[in-house]
């Protein structure tokens, strides 16, 4: 059935970062790092957890908002709860509630609307926020399903290093022998329901654009205009990077071979900006949603769960990923595979590197780029991932390990085979 | 904007060559005690200039370059100085992350080493290269020179006369990029979807357009044009555990094959067999005419091996050039598979090595012989690189490539040569090595041993003359 993704986020009361800040990091094992028994929220418990975080989402860009008097001085500072998981968002909060209710009481208990008399399962429903755009690696792929393939390539690894001279067809019965000691439970296939359901929204793409081609089509020369007319007019903010933050950001990262992101910023002020951003991250969502589930988001292959989200009102977004490699990397990544997709989904943001045409030039300005992206980055205080050490592309390639040893192939696909474990 | 050999009077000379031909070396690694006389000294020095250089044939080459706590020291303060990196500003063995990430963890992490962390940071380095007949005096004058200069020794490396060679007996030198001196080249497109060997000189020296078509930021008042980073690392190598650990691993016959795996050349510096002759823009040389587009699954050269790792020769898309519609589609990423994808464009990961190694030649004869607990004189290199951006190019290279333990999608191995070995995030292993063998076998080693042990190192800034006579003024 697949993935789902949980936003909920409260507005915190004024002063309680010191406090609030201590309590997150009891859960720790490492800076950031979320302990999986810690006692506040045991997410090792839950079973169907991908990913998941805290984070109080003070935005250091906010003072941008200088060269923008029409968008609002301030806006609230608040706490988010972030994961994606198997199954539905109302699942995961029954389960949370479960497991964790006095946790979860005293973590958003710092949120201004949060009393003790508060009906917590009420509480995180009503705040849930809906992601504008989610980006999932591998659809339909649960965390059951990794865990039992991560296993099966350990033990057939073992068996592999064990016999370092054996031959393919040598080590083909060896590799069997210790693989059966594994279970792995079938992969169930989608629900006839379910798959109808996705090719239904599959076509709202098609069917979206043809009926608003009419409107469109002829708009669009003064839209281009528009764009235009704004890219060689709106300013760049891309302040040298403080070393200081950047020690406290990177203190949070390389604890894993994955790692979070977050960053926050608001868009640019405008209806014309607003709706752009709602119709591209419409797109993204959708692209996500039904070309790019299986290993990469165009040809960035390293994120695990992303998700764009609006707030207060649309002003501002908040982008979370998780990523595999160092943050260095995963700059480099974006913006010499997907400048064009970072243009895209980012360049309505306030102070972002100078674009042509949308797609063009903005990422590319490298050093402004990277500058702007760590602006608006925010620490991540507890950051949690159920399953340690695993690449995008170890559990892609756990699949087809996995595949092998149920289908086992001969000749030079068993030496393919057998090159990957 | 005039093109870098138009400015070769304002550049040191060692950021176009490495001096092959004066066979000896010395690394004067300094500390000031008293910034005013160290800076009367170093003014009177004659740094050679890269105008000197193609002039006529020196005999005789003096480099300079500084850490940040060296310029600090000195009295110039490069923190309230806008443009410096600030890797540069950190220091490379500032920040436990920064460690971690170039994988200076274990036996490798800077608590242990020679020089370069804590009080033993060094301030200045000071580069010689002479002939052998001459050096000694040379360095004996110097030497001689530092009480009245106001500074201490803190390291005196030298290096043997094996050019070209490195310790375990390989061909080192072999690639580095061309760089593009003229600036002619233009950047990005579609031609970039292939390979090639030049270089754009924003890369390596500070001023230019790099190879994002950008000049990135650099010192102002003059002092960072014609720079650039130099990032220095003692490596010793263990000759005897490696060539012994090969015999092991493969048969004393087989050693030889097996080491060749692992660097991803062969001893004499040839491309390993089954990687097709390639023409590369920015090299005639056939021992640079490859690269691994035809090799996607590591069948010829293993995905991991060393050179793979340093540089996968990697273009913008390794769907290559097709046209344009296929070219789109690719970039959508709808066209080949992800593992084949995972290595970044290798331009923007360029560095210029110049490094030379120290200690006894010894063949892997002799290494495989030698006593367990024979007398040996450490030997290593001393790695030196030239790069404009550290964190893009040294740092990306180090952390991302050759000590990442997921580089191209591998698991549970690092680089055979470099690697620290030690199990990283609570338990993954990282001393395997995998390769396809010559009968096209697929074969995994693990438990592979550490064969190279950081025993120092330090992020310096190599200024042009004109920014070392900004940096000296008193
Ligand atoms: C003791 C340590 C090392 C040894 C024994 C070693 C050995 C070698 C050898 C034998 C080659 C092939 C010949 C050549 O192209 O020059 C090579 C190439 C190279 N190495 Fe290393 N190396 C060491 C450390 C490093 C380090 C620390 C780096 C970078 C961070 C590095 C980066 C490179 C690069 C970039 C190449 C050229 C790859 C290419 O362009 O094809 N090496 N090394």
């Amino acid at each position: 059935m697949g993935q789902g993704q949980l936003f909920v986020a409260g507005v915190l009361r004024h002063g309680v970062m010191p406090e609030l800040s201590a309590l997150l990091a009891t859960m720790n094992a490492a800076p950031g790092q979320a302990d999986p028994v810690n006692p506040l929220v045991p997410f090792g418990r839950i079973a169907s957890l991908h990913v998941a975080r805290f984070i109080v989402l003070e935005d250091p860009s906010l003072p941008d908002r200088l060269i923008a008097p029409t968008l609002p001085v301030h806006e609230p500072t608040r706490l988010a709860f972030i994961a994606d998981f198997d199954g539905t968002p109302d699942g995961l909060i029954a389960d949370l509630v479960a497991i964790a209710a006095p946790g979860l009481r005293r973590i958003f208990g710092h949120c201004a609307d949060f009393r003790d008399d508060t009906d917590l399962l009420r509480w995180l429903h009503a705040h849930r926020i809906r992601s504008a755009a989610t980006y999932v690696n591998w659809r339909g792929r649960s965390a059951a399903q990794v865990r039992e393939e991560a296993a099966l390539h350990d033990v057939l690894r073992t068996a592999r290093l064990a016999h370092p001279r054996a031959s393919p067809e040598q080590l083909m019965p060896i590799l069997r022998a210790a693989g059966a000691a594994v279970t792995l439970n079938p992969v169930a296939a989608p629900p006839v329901a379910w798959r109808i359901g996705e090719t239904a929204h599959f076509l709202l793409l098609p069917v979206a654009a043809i009926a608003l081609a009419p409107l469109l089509l002829p708009s669009l020369p003064f839209l281009a205009i528009l764009l235009r007319w704004r890219e060689t007019r709106d300013p760049v903010i891309a302040p040298t990077p403080s070393r200081e933050r950047n020690r406290t950001l990177s203190a949070l990262e390389d604890h894993d071979i994955t790692n979070q992101y977050s960053a926050i910023g608001s868009l640019k002020p405008g209806l014309f900006r607003r709706w752009l951003t709602i119709a591209i991250l419409w797109v993204i969502d959708w692209g996500a949603r039904h070309i790019f589930g299986k290993g990469r988001l165009a040809r960035v292959n390293t994120i695990h769960f992303a998700s764009w989200t609006f707030l207060d009102e649309g002003r501002r977004v908040l982008f979370a990923s998780n990523y595999d490699g160092s943050r260095e990397a995963y700059n480099d990544d974006f913006i010499n595979k997907v400048a064009f997709g970072l243009n895209l989904s980012f360049s309505n943001g306030l102070g972002y590197p100078r674009t042509r045409w949308l797609i063009l030039d903005g990422a590319r300005h490298e050093q402004d780029f990277k500058r702007y992206l760590f602006h608006h980055q925010i620490p991540t205080q507890v950051w949690y991932k159920a399953m340690p050490g695993l690449s995008t592309y170890d559990m892609a390639r756990n699949t087809r390990i996995r595949r092998g040893f149920e289908n086992p192939p001969s000749g030079a696909a068993l030496r393919r085979w057998i090159a990957e474990i | 904007m005039s093109a870098a050999a138009a400015e070769s009077g304002d550049i040191q000379a060692i950021v176009d060559r490495g001096f092959g031909s004066l066979r000896a070396a010395r690394y004067l690694l300094l500390r000031v005690i008293n910034p005013a006389a160290a800076r009367a000294w170093l003014r009177g020095l004659t740094v050679t200039s890269l105008a000197n250089a193609r002039s006529h044939r020196v005999s005789r080459v003096d480099q300079i370059a500084f850490t940040a706590a060296g310029l600090r020291t000195l009295g110039f303060a490069p923190d309230s100085v806008p443009g410096f990196a600030p890797e540069f500003l950190d220091g490379m063995a500032g920040d436990e992350r920064r460690s971690h990430r170039l994988g200076d963890a274990g036996e490798n992490a800077p608590q242990y080493w020679d020089w370069g962390a804590g009080e033993k940071e060094p301030h200045v380095l000071l580069i010689l290269l002479s002939t052998e007949e001459a050096i000694e005096a040379l360095e004996t004058q110097i030497v001689s020179a530092l009480p009245a200069a106001g500074c201490t020794l803190l390291a005196l490396n030298r290096s043997n006369t094996r050019v070209g060679h490195e310790p375990f007996g390989f061909a080192d030198g072999v690639s580095q990029p061309a760089l593009d001196w003229e600036g002619t080249l233009h950047p990005g497109g579609v031609r970039d979807r292939i390979y090639r060997n030049r270089l754009a000189m924003g890369e390596v020296l500070l001023g230019y357009p790099n190879e994002y078509g950008f000049v990135a930021d650099h010192t102002a008042k003059g002092i960072g044009r014609n720079g650039s980073y130099l990032v220095y690392r003692q490596l010793e190598q263990d000759v005897r555990g490696f060539w012994q650990w090969l015999a092991q691993a493969a048969g004393p016959d087989g050693a030889g094959v097996l080491a060749e795996r692992m660097v991803g050349r062969t001893m004499d510096g040839a491309p390993l067999d089954g990687l097709p002759e390639t023409p590369v823009e920015g090299t005639q040389d056939r021992d640079n005419s490859f690269t691994f587009a035809a090799d996607p699954d590591g069948i010829a050269c293993p995905i991991g091996a060393h050179v793979r790792r340093a540089n996968p020769r990697s273009s913008d898309d390794p769907q290559g050039r097709r046209g344009f519609f296929r070219d789109l589609l690719s970039s959508a990423g709808l066209k080949g598979t992800a593992i084949h994808d995972a290595v970044a464009a290798a331009r923007f990961h360029r560095i210029v090595r110049r490094g030379r190694s120290y200690g006894p030649a010894m063949s892997p004869g002799e290494a495989m012989a030698a006593g367990e607990d024979a007398p040996l004189e450490p030997s290593g290199i001393h790695f030196i690189c030239l790069n404009a951006n550290l964190a893009r190019q040294f740092e990306f290279v180090q952390g991302a490539w050759i000590s990442s333990h997921n580089f191209a999608g591998l698991s549970g191995e690092s680089d055979p040569l470099l690697g620290h070995r030690k199990p990283v995030n609570g338990g993954m292993a990282t001393d395997a090595f995998s390769h396809v063998d010559r009968q096209g076998c697929p074969r995994l080693i693990g438990g592979l041993p550490r064969f190279v042990t950081v025993k120092g190192g330090a992020y310096f800034f190599l200024p042009g003359l004109k920014g070392l006579a900004a940096i000296l003024a008193d």
